[in-house]
């Protein structure tokens, strides 16, 4: 039934690797990812993993390697985090193109100038329309765990696509928390080594990504749209398979707090944490407070949010990326769009907040909780905390 | 729950003295969280670390503004550094200092001091003067977040059987030495 231990987060997410037993890692160092990848070349030279790592000299080249990898028919994995994940920019399209199953940590970190190795989603918001399956974890139990399911979903001959699972960074890949280490036989049972549809081989040649002239490109985009949107109730399957197997429950949107609450914060990643205990007080003040957090993020997960929604007067979305010169930020924007047109659809009120490793607390939430009452907000969005210097 | 805050400077272990607390509490059933101050460190300069135990899953994620504990493996820092900043009403300062408890208690108006010389214990005992571990002595001597044998397997695991007993004596014998006022 597995081990219970404190552990790093990031070495949870090596442990997972391990335990899925892949075949290549390809990989450059980019903090706050580093921990991870060092601890699977710790695991291949030591012969505990057995695995080829490919060291390589940018993460351009990590995602190619990978690429090629995947292509010859290996269990690949890699992670990157910011600028690391904004050079693999190119071929992240090709890999989903070529519909090339593989599984990649993103270590959520902001984005270049300021330099800023700390935590915020400006990295994942910037690679929303790659086509990779995209999934956000709360805690380390979840980084390992949506690790063990990433492997499966992007595996599964309904599905044949690379996913991204977003932790945030130092938030979470640098935390020791209690964590359960699932025994290896468990992990066995439940995912059955890779066995690739088509793979690179001489002595039966195909071809992979070639030319998609005018007549058949919009056919074959149109075949990975189909992809992404039919692999949502693959991720369910995946997801209640692991819950039954590992009694451990996970959806793709989380509802806690009042249910059918008139207030309702969004959230995607770490934040939901802190956000579910500012719920929990504001409830024990008597105040009508739910919270719906956001798990997977692509394909977006429609209907399962419209009804964590129902009856919400108001929905506060935190945005942890800011989008320039946008209506608004990403999240909040792709709420819009879902709402916008329905009877009833809720008002949105977009707080943009920890950009760069900015702390949002508890007291926090429940100003913007109290904001959110006044009626005093005005505009698309707002960034929360900006000092009065900067403005 | 419990909220403690470790100052030390870069190399001296504040990291490793969160790291071991947290395993040791998860080790004996309970939840806890361990995290550094998130920055890239410098060696030498005043660095912080964070530790939450309690019996239940902690959700919350932000740093810790308010900590029942202060834990300080320097006394250098006292000079540059307001250790106390934001100590919960009734908290205690668990300090490394050669001065004695009632003394520092007047000088710097904290509620409660528990103090050792913790750079004499580990000088003596390690031969260094890193007193990460030797502090946790003094911190469970202050506080009752875990018995003092909770730490011995976390101890030997970080530390090897060579300097595994040395350090777990360290710990030890600060937690003997530990003058509360």
């Amino acid at each position: 039934m597995g081990k219970r231990v404190g552990l790093e987060v990031s070495l949870a997410v090596a442990e997972a690797v391990k335990l899925a037993n892949v075949d290549v890692v390809s990989a450059y160092p980019i903090t706050p990812q580093t921990h991870i990848v060092e601890e699977l070349s710790v695991y291949v030279a030591s012969g505990e993993l057995d695995a080829e790592f490919i060291p390589v000299e940018s993460e351009h080249s990590a995602m190619s390697a990978a690429l090629g990898a995947a292509a010859a028919g290996a269990r690949v994995y890699t992670a990157t985090a910011s600028q690391g994940l904004a050079l693999m920019h190119e071929i992240l399209f090709i890999v989903s193109g070529m519909r090339m199953p593989m599984v990649m940590t993103v270590a959520n970190r902001a984005l270049s100038a300021p330099i800023s190795i700390w935590n915020d989603h400006g990295d994942i918001m910037a690679e929303r329309d790659i086509g990779w399956i995209q999934i956000f974890a709360e805690n380390g139990q979840e980084a390992l765990d949506l690790t063990l399911c990433a492997f499966k979903i992007a595996e599964d001959k309904r599905v044949l696509l690379p996913m991204i699972v977003n932790i945030d960074g130092f938030t979470l890949s640098h935390v020791i928390e209690p964590v359960i280490i699932p025994d290896h036989a468990e992990v066995d049972a439940f995912l059955p080594p890779y066995q690739p549809v088509l793979k690179l081989d001489t002595q039966n040649p195909v071809t992979f990504g070639p030319v998609g002239v005018p007549e058949v490109y919009t056919e074959a985009r149109k075949q990975l749209e189909q992809a992404v949107i039919g692999a949502k109730p693959v991720v369910d399957e995946v997801l209640a398979g692991f819950g039954a197997a590992f009694d451990r429950q996970y959806k793709l949107v989380e509802q806690n707090g009042k249910i059918g609450a008139k207030t309702l914060f969004v959230t995607m990643g770490s934040l939901g944490e802190t956000c579910m205990t500012a719920v929990d007080e504001l409830m024990a003040e008597g105040q009508d407070a739910g919270q719906t957090r956001i798990r997977l993020w692509r394909p977006f997960p429609e209907e399962e949010f419209l009804a964590a929604c129902a009856g919400a007067e108001k929905l506060v979305v935190i945005d942890r990326a800011l989008s320039p010169g946008a209506v608004c930020g990403p999240v909040a924007s792709e709420l819009k769009s879902l709402f916008y047109g329905r009877p009833g659809a809720p008002e949105i009120i977009n707080v943009i907040a920890g950009l760069g490793g900015r702390d949002v607390t508890v007291r926090e939430f429940k100003e913007m909780f109290a904001l959110a009452g006044s009626g005093k907000l005005s505009g698309n969005y707002m960034m929360w905390g900006v000092e009065s210097h900067a403005s | 729950m419990i909220e403690i805050r470790i100052h030390g400077r870069g190399g001296q272990g504040g990291v490793t003295s969160a790291e071991l607390l947290a395993r040791a509490a998860i080790a004996q059933g309970k939840y806890a969280q361990a995290f550094p101050s998130f920055g890239p460190e410098r060696r030498g300069a005043p660095v912080v670390a964070f530790v939450r135990v309690d019996d239940k899953p902690i959700r919350i994620r932000e740093r810790v503004y308010s900590p029942n504990v202060v834990l300080v493996l320097d006394p250098t820092l006292l000079d540059i550094v307001n250790v106390a900043e934001g100590l919960k009403e009734g908290g205690k300062v668990v300090v490394n200092s050669p001065e004695k408890a009632e003394t520092l208690k007047s000088k710097h108006g904290w509620p409660t001091v528990a103090q050792v010389d913790a750079q004499t214990v580990a000088l003596e005992e390690l031969g260094v003067a890193i007193t990460n571990t030797t502090m946790l002595g003094a911190l469970l001597k202050a506080t009752d977040i875990l018995p003092l044998s909770a730490l011995h397997e976390v101890i030997d695991d970080r530390f090897g059987p060579k300097l595994g007993p040395k350090n777990y004596k360290a710990f030890e014998r600060a937690y003997n030495e530990t003058v509360e006022n």
